[in-house]
């Protein structure tokens, strides 16, 4: 016999004053199987909650239904306070009369009759609610973190040090990211190389960090706390144990003219290489798509003959493990578009057009050009700069109309390091707004006008084209009567939008985790949620989730570290009992269940007699799997598989009360 | 961009071109790109994004400003403006309302009279045989602005070289242009 | 083989060779060009300057008795009635109203069906595939292919790709025989319609444009426009004034140039009559090798 507790929630007065909620609960009180009604101005305070509790006890309630807000606010606070009053938390459910009546309607009649409804079909579905009790599945205390970048090394370092085992994914042959990349890095103008590869020694010398270079993620299987992941370990042609990383390798090697990506092409590579002489692992690799060997069949060798420590090896092929996690920080960073996405520019074919990254290669002292800024044409100093900010950013007709965030401070960065090198050099920057928000960064770019003496020139440019060895930039300078500026300049500097890197979809799909148009994964919540998605156990650190800066993405990475160490803080985690069971009595076998099932969570099951024969065959739900999706149901000819918390009898129960049938 | 459904209709001069074509005025965020890559950009009273910004803004005597400007009568529809815009706003659709509304107004710049009287011009010569007459045009623009030298020089070249007729090539069905010129001067760039 | 054809005023009058070359080089790959019954001016800047209504439905005059007519292609080789004429279908086909009104001032109907082609559209198709059999010529100098605005913007009515580096008329020029040279003015403006009103910003455009296909190593202009050519040719003694260099680079139209290639005579293309003397290009002209 149930005796039903309903609590009518005004929720100040979001909605009593569009609900006549006194009414509403005044009508429950006499709906079938209600023992106890009221209202109250806010149930989810303590005293609230405590109404439930002491009615539960008084009234010797069987069920409670709350009509308040969304579950999605409260329900674990009102099934907490069920719990403390003594009965199971899942003969609790809330009737949402806020965002599904009294937050969409205006004050009437029909909005209260609205409420009543929506109270009346939750009464039915308690009526018919059993008690349920959390899943408890183990948690295998290990994290994935994918990216060796900055993002990556800050989330693994932080997870290694809270006392966990961290596996370590990076795609190129040597972490460090786009900051290994970097002169230096504002506001402080720290030498980006300096402060970055302490971090990746650190990595790699971890004794929790497992690292994997020149590996991707395959595939991700299993649920928070049971991730089951394979990594593909891409075909290296050299055994990292035996190779000394010597370098007489790349030394001798004959491929010498393939465009070196560490330089953003402004130089060349050989085919067996390092990236970079910090290059954490410092040990080569084969780019095979590049080899003499590989592409000619089986000419050349010439790096395996000069391995004194035997360590090269062609025959080796990509080969895949499997891990456990439970869980996993996605930090793949972020592209850049290059000069050959401005048709008005160059269509990238003027040499001394070059972007923000290759700028950064010329002023870094282990660059191309050892430090020195020159024109890739013909190796001259530039005497005069022009750079362009907002190139690609903001700008619809492009298709990127969001702002890149970091490239009014690098631009600033890059004009002042320019005319620290050479103080009579003239530096133009033309821009639209200056976007230095973070701690500093004002300042800095105040430097650069002030200290430094950077033209700062307001309006864009609509033109650069080549003129007698130079470029001839066509601007604007909108603050002075848009008055048409013409530049002749050495060298100019586009500031190019950050993009998401060209295969950050096929991540987010292997890895199930949304993402917007631009192909930036997608946060949980914008505001309280930034670092986790919508996937429960997958979080995000830095630019992959959307274009930020070095402080910001270390943050984040944090942020995402402290995720993982909360839920590694317990040996199991409890998950929602809302999942599929089967009846297997009179379950006929067909399996139709688990041909749809996303999730891969039915299995077969032998019912067997007591002398261990094979009777028949039965679907079995593997509860640690189950998303409680509901498809089984919906295929099962037998009604033999139901969703537990929300059956059929329980799901037909409201329907029928919102018709005012009988059920 | 999402629609509240709570906009205030913009009224005015704006609110008018923006009904009438249908361009974007209030996205034009004032980078300046089609002025620095307009080809006329030296020789204009108003520069391009400084009129959408008299357009914007409309504060008193933009209006007048706007529509007794040369700018408007030099814009040569050549497009660079709409090309380059990061907004893809269509300034040379917004050049020629305010052309006519300048018209419309009486309050034509008069250092933009010969502009307009070649305009006019042609279109005479459109309207009384459906095909253009080089010489009718040039005669009567002569009379008009009464720049008898002009193209004097290239005259008598033009005419050996078989390249200009000293009599029109017309139409056949001449009634039917006729019609058109009076239907459409009805109702000259108002509702599209 | 037969496709449609609309003059234009300019084609029959001012800039009669480039209907000659055009027709010359169509004959002899078996191409017929049919007129347009009774076509009337496309309104150039004029119209869509005073009158919006007018501006659609000139062009959108010829294009429906272009209909009438069955033609289900038509070239434009004029580069501003080519841009009337598509601008007047696309607002045609994308507003019902207008289409109406229009229709009803015509007392004709309009499917919009009709493809419009520029000269680079019908050269590429149509011109392409037999060309190889009739060039015997090189034309041997260094050319710089001109596109002016109307064949590249705005993008929502052109078919050429690069449209702030354009090739397609440099292709046309490599069948030729000529060397096409990197330029930085390909697609800025003339001065178009000033041509009488406000000849000193002609001067002053064109000006730019000649001199910076002179920088770079011209010996002779390729245009595909009568206003183009009558801003550069017809108005060069206002440009040598204005810029004060005495460049005498000729200007051809694309068809003469492509004329020349295919063994047409200097007078049947219409070369003898520019302004600019275009000798010094005829004379570059070399056979062929086997």
């Amino acid at each position: 016999m149930a005796r039903i507790g309903v609590f009518i929630c005004h929720c100040g007065e979001n909605i009593s004053a569009t609900v006549d909620v006194v009414k509403v609960a005044e009508v429950a009180s006499k709906m079938q199987g209600v023992a106890f009604s009221t209202e109250y101005k806010y149930m989810c305070s303590a005293p609230g909650q405590d109404k439930i509790v002491q009615a539960i006890k008084e009234h010797k309630l069987t069920g409670i239904v709350v009509a308040a807000c969304s579950p999605r606010m409260h329900e674990s606070t009102f099934r907490k306070a069920t719990a403390e009053g003594g009965i199971n938390p899942y003969l609790c459910e809330m009737a949402n009369i806020r965002e599904h009546c009294s937050w969409v309607h205006e004050r009437s009649e029909e909005t209260t009759e609205k409420a009543i409804d929506i109270v009346r079909t939750l009464v039915a579905k308690v009526r018919r609610n059993a008690p349920l009790f959390p899943i408890k599945v183990p948690v295998t205390k290990t994290a994935l973190v994918i990216g060796g970048g900055i993002a990556g090394i800050q989330a693994a370092l932080d997870i290694a040090n809270a006392g966990h085992k961290v596996i370590m994914v990076e795609k190129q042959p040597s972490i460090g990211g786009h900051m290994s990349q970097l002169s230096e890095t504002f506001p402080t103008l720290d030498c980006s190389q300096c402060i970055l590869t302490p971090r990746m020694v650190e990595v790699s010398q971890h004794p929790n960090i497992t690292l994997h270079t020149y590996a991707e993620v395959e595939s991700v299987s299993g649920f928070i706390g049971n991730f089951e992941v394979k990594i593909k370990m891409k075909a290296k042609s050299v055994d990292h144990v035996k190779c000394t990383g010597c370098g007489e390798c790349w030394q001798k090697c004959p491929s010498k003219k393939i465009p070196d990506e560490f330089n953003a092409g402004l130089s060349n590579r050989t085919a067996i290489y390092t990236p970079f002489p910090q290059a954490v692992p410092n040990k080569p690799v084969i780019d095979r798509a590049n080899c003499t060997w590989f592409t000619k069949g089986g000419k050349c060798g010439i790096c395996q003959k000069v391995c004194k420590a035997e360590a090269i090896d062609y025959t080796i092929q990509d080969t895949f493990i499997d891990v456990k996690v439970g869980a996993i920080v996605t930090a793949t960073g972020f592209d850049l578009k290059h000069t050959d996405f401005f048709p008005e520019y160059g269509y990238g074919e003027f040499k001394d057009v070059i972007d923000g990254m290759q700028f950064e290669r010329l002023a870094s002292a282990s660059g191309p050009t050892a430090g020195v800024i020159r024109r890739p044409s013909d190796g001259k100093v530039p005497e005069k700069i022009v750079f362009i900010a907002c190139a690609g950013s903001r700008d619809k007709a492009k298709g990127i109309e969001y702002c890149s965030k970091i490239c009014c401070m690098y631009t600033a960065k890059h004009a002042m390091l320019y005319k620290h090198k050479n103080h009579d050099g003239k530096a133009y920057v033309f821009y639209m707004d200056i976007r230095a928000a973070g701690k500093g960064y004002d300042e800095f770019v105040r430097r650069a006008i002030e200290d430094d003496h950077v033209e700062y020139i307001r309006g864009r440019v609509s033109k650069v084209y080549e003129h007698n060895g130079k470029l001839i930039v066509k601007g604007v300078d909108t603050l002075l009567n848009s008055t048409p500026v013409d530049i002749e300049a050495d060298m100019v500097v586009l500031a190019t939008a950050i993009v998401a890197n060209k295969d950050a979809e096929s991540v987010a799909q292997k890895m199930h985790i949304s993402y917007d148009k631009h192909h930036f994964f997608a946060e949980a919540h914008p505001k309280l949620k930034p670092v986790e998605t919508n996937t429960a156990g997958i979080m995000l650190a830095g630019a992959c989730q959307s274009a930020k800066d070095i402080p910001e993405s270390v943050s984040q990475a944090s942020a995402s570290a402290s995720k993982a160490i909360a839920l590694f803080s317990n040996n199991e985690m409890s998950r929602e009992p809302s999942v599929a069971a089967v009846n297997n009595t009179n379950c006929t076998g067909c399996l139709l269940c688990q041909d749809v099932c996303p999730y891969l969570a039915i299995e077969k099951e032998e019912i067997k007699d007591r002398a261990g024969n094979v009777l028949r065959y039965a679907a079995k739900v593997n509860s640690g799997l189950c998303q409680g999706c509901g498809t089984c149901v919906a295929m099962c000819r037998n009604k033999s598989i139901d969703l537990q918390g929300f059956s059929n009898e329980q799901m037909l129960g409201e329907v029928m009360s919102l018709l005012n049938k009988p059920f | 961009m999402h629609d509240t459904g709570h906009h205030d209709e913009p009224k005015g001069l704006k609110g008018r071109i923006i009904k009438a074509t249908g361009v974007n005025i209030t996205e034009c965020y004032q980078c300046g790109k089609c002025t620095a890559g307009c080809p006329l950009n030296e020789e204009m009273d108003i520069m391009p994004n400084q009129l959408l910004r008299m357009l914007q803004l409309e504060l008193p005597g933009y209006e007048d400003k706007l529509l007794k400007s040369m700018s408007i009568w030099l814009c040569l529809a050549c497009d660079m403006c709409y090309h380059r815009c990061p907004q893809e706003v269509l300034l040379s659709k917004v050049m020629d309302y305010l052309r006519q509304e300048s018209i419309r107004q009486g309050k034509v710049n008069p250092k933009a009279k010969d502009i307009l009287k070649f305009h006019e011009s042609f279109l005479e010569s459109i309207a009384k045989n459906g095909k253009l007459h080089e010489m009718g045009l040039t005669l009567n623009y002569k009379l008009k602005t009464m720049n008898l030298m002009q193209d004097v020089s290239v005259a008598p070249a033009m005419l050996s070289k078989g390249k200009l007729s000293l009599f029109p090539h017309k139409v056949k069905n001449l009634k039917a242009i006729e019609k058109l010129f009076k239907r459409t001067s009805e109702n000259k760039g108002g509702e599209q | 083989m037969k496709i449609g054809y609309y003059p234009g005023c300019s084609l029959e009058g001012t800039s009669k060779e480039y209907s000659d070359s055009l027709f010359a080089v169509a004959e002899k790959c078996g191409i017929t060009l049919e007129t347009i019954n009774d076509w009337n001016c496309c309104g150039a800047s004029a119209a869509h300057t005073l009158n919006h209504d007018l501006a659609i439905a000139l062009p959108a005059r010829s294009i429906a008795l272009a209909e009438k007519q069955g033609l289900t292609e038509i070239v434009i080789p004029c580069a501003a009635c080519y841009s009337r004429l598509s601008q007047s279908q696309l607002e045609m086909n994308s507003h019902f109203v207008t289409k109406s009104k229009i229709e009803s001032y015509l007392e004709m109907s309009f499917s919009g069906t009709i493809k419009l082609l520029s000269v680079i559209e019908f050269l590429e198709k149509y011109i392409f595939p037999e060309v190889d059999k009739h060039v015997v010529n090189k034309l041997n100098q260094k050319t710089a292919c001109y596109y002016g605005c109307l064949l590249v913007r705005p993008k929502e009515i052109s078919s050429i790709k690069r449209s702030e580096d354009p090739i397609e008329m440099e292709e046309v020029m490599k069948i030729a025989g000529a060397i096409p040279v990197k330029w930085a003015f390909k697609t800025e403006c003339c001065g178009a319609g000033f041509s009488v009103s406000k000849t000193d910003f002609v001067a002053k455009l064109s000006g730019k444009i000649l001199e910076n296909a002179a920088e770079n190593g011209a010996e002779s202009i390729i245009v595909a426009c009568p206003m183009c050519h009558m801003n550069l040719d017809m108005r060069r003694p206002n440009i040598k004034e204005q810029i004060k260099k005495d460049i005498n680079i000729p200007v051809l139209f694309i068809t003469q140039a492509l004329g020349l290639s295919m063994g047409i005579s200097a007078d049947k293309l219409g070369l003898n009559k520019h302004f600019v003397p275009t000798d010094t290009a005829v004379k570059c002209v070399i056979k062929k090798e086997a």
